[in-house]
């Protein structure tokens, strides 16, 4: 059969890739996504669902107030609430050393226009009883918060189909090759020829970077998530903590979804949580929390998300062929950028630039230090 | 050979059998069980200081009962019994354990028997979450267990064997049995004689529990379609549908069930193929006549891998205790090994003459003839309707999609009350087979875990 031509072809269904085949569609371009197995169901879909700010290095910044200004019109973006709610970020500190890396953190990124509130001793107590003596502090971030994953992210493809970009699930991409005016897949049995090319595929897009000679230090991190079953109100903010470790928040039906530690893998796309690093979770958490000893956990959970070493993603064109961008490596943090990266690759295809501040991203960057090149700060 | 470290999930008919059969060649089996005496189901025993006999505990099966217990007994001092035990997850070399102190543990095996039995298998309809609505197996528990009855005044409801003898042990113990309503015609029980036959002693005593209750005058309807629990609060009344007509009657419990479901989560955890059994219309880990799975050391007996009850059990337990130590190079017993499996093929076809004589009710009975309002997932409060939407409004094709879109089979029970309506639902949805829609992938823990025994009290 005949090969059909887009404008952009996008690898990957998950909130980079649907949020930029949104974008793209909504632009009056022809877009097809492939997704070789349901859009949102990767670790955009099963990730904790953390939408926050907070945290984040300054480099991401720019990136994650532009994702805040999509996440604030969600409903009319990509049509359903997706449980977000804007209950705030708290992080906290477990003793006066952590306590001095929030503040320092606050200094690092002040005048990039988040707003961070550091509490501690009584007032801390009298705002957020329900902690537990373990802590000693906390640093807010009001406007932060969450929202549930598996509801927002295949509401991406969704909304992307309705603007009418044709969406392929269970559709595997099996070679993508350069031509004279853009690329040409094989995909599901059909050939597909595009313009564009977006690699948006998770841990599977070194793909894309191995056809077009690129090395990437891409690899796979698993994280270990729980539920516990419905509980009565016991906090409203999306818990965090210094140093990293626990992470929990409760959602509107009472239930609380938690995580820390890393799972492992069975193989390239199947994984499980690790029950040590879960125990261990529940250990601190319940310290953090103590009314959540009482409690039962009904599920554990992993999922397979992209990482790289510097835990920063891959977001630009690539450094070897025109017309390919890449948007991958989120390193377990991709959900609330995840639109913002989606539509910063849209301004790419549709101006060839964007505002956003993305150099910190450039896949070069890997390349440089291979090269020993002198360290280069990225913002 | 001594550094073998096999383990045994389940201490019922299946897995006290493959016990014996291990000990017997001079291994220790680690023998974990959920329930805090062996026995199993059907072999449930009373707690210690309860003084039914086990003559009207089990009734026929009262000597099969009895000589099950006395070989725990006499094998109890040579395996490793963990009673009370939840096995919560699997991994590929290690169980995770929850002990009846609470305390967790890690248990490490060199091959694993899972001998993990049987629940109901329920259909949600109209009032079943009514307060004094039981599953068939939980009314024989609390007869068997705790020598309670539900009602007094209790209708029996479904299908499958333990409908009728479930029945005649609470008409015996005193209960008012206001009736027994079969959704499977008397028809499908002629027609399904010639496979009954190959059980023949199953035969006659089915036989004489549905001659006892109808001499001891209590109705028996055949073909009719559960409608309703009445009762606000309680339940007050069952209503059903028989000849064309509708129709109620007063009783203070109901006991329903659809035959029963494997208990196939650990199977699922470690990664056993699974393929799509029509007989007992669910997804099964695949096992070979020996009991062999698609993973080298791991094997299934008993009803946790397809249902073929207590008989069938303790021969597969056997057989497939036998296919572990010939793995694990003991020597087979050719003609021992030739002995099970005729017995288990003879059963096999008794098992197709059961399921013939109690067809689960048509799909569509719990599929598209379901009131959108209808209280699917007890759980999380997820309708049939919402289930509908999401396959209509979503595009959803598959069962997990729907579970990650709508959250049924997330809750406490992560589907294994709720999955098979589910499926059903959607199947009716996409006018396509139940297998079509794939299956719910199995998730830890397998029953919900209190966090006090995961996570250590602070110090503070």
């Amino acid at each position: 059969m005949s090969a059909r031509r887009y404008d952009t072809a996008i690898l990957g269904g998950g909130i980079v890739g649907a949020s930029a085949a949104l974008n793209l569609a909504r632009s009056g371009l022809s877009v097809v996504l492939l997704e070789r197995g349901f859009c949102g169901a990767g670790a955009s879909g099963v990730n904790y669902g953390g939408v926050r700010r907070q945290g984040r290095p300054p480099e991401q910044i720019p990136l994650s107030l532009r994702a805040h200004a999509i996440w604030a019109r969600l409903q009319d973006h990509i049509g359903i609430d997706g449980e977000y709610i804007r209950s705030g970020h708290l992080k906290l500190a477990r003793s006066e050393t952590e306590m001095a890396s929030l503040l320092a953190y606050r200094d690092r990124i002040a005048g990039l226009g988040l707003k961070l509130e550091l509490v501690s001793g009584n007032t801390l107590r009298d705002r957020f009883p329900m902690l537990g003596s373990a802590v000693v502090g906390a640093s807010y971030c009001a406007d932060d918060g969450h929202a549930n994953p598996r509801l927002v992210s295949p509401a991406f493809a969704r909304a992307a189909a309705k603007a009418g970009a044709e969406i392929r699930e269970q559709t595997e991409v099996t070679a993508v090759e350069r031509t004279g005016n853009g690329f040409m897949l094989q995909a599901g049995g059909d050939e597909i020829r595009a313009g564009y090319l977006l690699n948006c595929a998770g841990p599977g897009a070194g793909l894309a970077t191995q056809a077009f000679g690129e090395t990437v230090p891409l690899s796979s991190g698993y994280p270990c998530l729980g539920v516990t079953e419905p509980l009565p109100p016991l906090f409203a903010f999306n818990l965090g903590v210094e140093g990293g470790g626990v992470y929990a928040r409760q959602v509107a039906r009472g239930n609380v979804v938690f995580g820390g530690g890393k799972g492992y893998a069975l193989d390239d796309r199947n994984c499980r949580p690790d029950m040590k690093a879960l125990m261990q979770t529940l250990q601190d958490g319940t310290a953090l929390l103590p009314a959540l000893r009482q409690t039962h956990v009904i599920r554990f959970w992993s999922g397979v998300e992209a990482y790289m070493p510097d835990r920063n993603p891959v977001l630009g064109p690539s450094a070897t062929t025109p017309g390919l961008l890449h948007g991958f490596g989120f390193s377990g943090a991709g959900f609330q950028i995840g639109p913002a990266a989606g539509a910063v690759l849209a301004d790419l295809v549709r101006d060839g630039r964007t505002a956003t501040p993305i150099e910190a991203f450039s896949i070069q960057r890997f390349t440089r230090t291979r090269q020993m090149a002198p360290a280069k700060s990225y913002s | 050979m001594n550094n073998l470290s096999p383990v045994i999930v389940g201490a019922g008919p299946a897995g006290i059998r493959a016990a014996a059969t291990l000990i017997a060649a001079g291994l220790k089996p680690v023998v974990v069980d959920e329930a805090i005496k062996a026995g199993g189901q059907i072999y449930r025993q009373p707690p210690d200081g309860f003084t039914r006999p086990k003559s009207s505990l089990y009734g026929f099966e009262s000597r099969k009962a009895d000589r099950l217990h006395h070989l725990f007994e006499a094998i109890r001092p040579q395996i490793d019994y963990r009673p009370g035990t939840l096995v919560w997850n699997a991994g590929a070399d290690h169980l995770d354990l929850m002990a009846s102190d609470g305390a967790a543990a890690s248990l490490g095996f060199s091959h694993l028997l899972l001998a993990t039995g049987a629940t109901d298998r329920v259909q949600p309809f109209d009032g079943w979450l009514t307060p004094g609505v039981f599953t068939l197996g939980a009314a024989q528990i609390a007869l068997k267990f705790q020598g309670s009855i539900l009602g007094p005044r209790i209708a029996f409801a479904g299908t499958g064997p333990l409908l009728y003898l479930v029945a005649y042990q609470y008409a015996k113990a005193g209960a008012d049995v206001v009736g027994v309503f079969d959704t499977a015609r008397f028809a499908d029980k002629l027609a399904a004689l010639p496979g009954l036959l190959h059980g023949i002693g199953h035969l006659a005593k089915g036989m004489y529990y549905v001659a006892w209750l109808r001499a001891h005058g209590v109705p028996m309807y055949g073909g009719i379609v559960p409608l309703r629990v009445e009762g606000e609060g309680r339940v007050q009344g069952f209503a059903w549908q028989g000849g064309g007509r509708t129709k109620r009657v007063d009783c203070d419990a109901v006991a329903f069930g659809l035959g029963l479901r494997s208990e196939t989560q650990l199977a699922d955890l470690l990664g056993c193929r699974f393929a799509y059994d029509d007989l007992n219309r669910a997804w099964l880990p695949e096992r070979s006549l020996s009991g062999r799975t698609s993973l080298a050391h791991v094997y299934l007996a008993g009803d946790g891998a397809g249902i073929a009850g207590a008989d069938a059990a303790e021969l597969a337990g056997e057989r497939a205790a036998l296919a572990l130590l010939e793995d694990a190079g003991h020597v087979a017993d050719r003609r021992r090994i030739a002995l099970l499996e005729s017995r288990l093929k003879r059963i096999a076809k008794f098992r197709h003459g059961l399921e013939r004589a109690f067809p689960l009710p048509p799909a569509d009975w719990g599929g598209a003839a379901l009131a959108d309002d209808l209280v699917l997932c007890r759980c999380e409060a997820i309708t049939a309707g919402s289930l509908r939407q999401a396959a209509r409004d979503l595009g959803v094709t598959e069962l997990n999609r729907l579970k990650a879109l709508t959250r049924i089979g997330m809750g406490r029970c992560q589907g294994r009350i709720c999955g098979a309506a589910a499926t059903a639902i959607l199947a009716a949805e996409l006018q396509c087979a139940p297998k079509a829609v794939g299956r719910l992938r199995g998730q830890a823990p397998v029953k919900p875990l209190p966090v006090v025994t995961l996570g250590r009290e602070d110090a503070a």
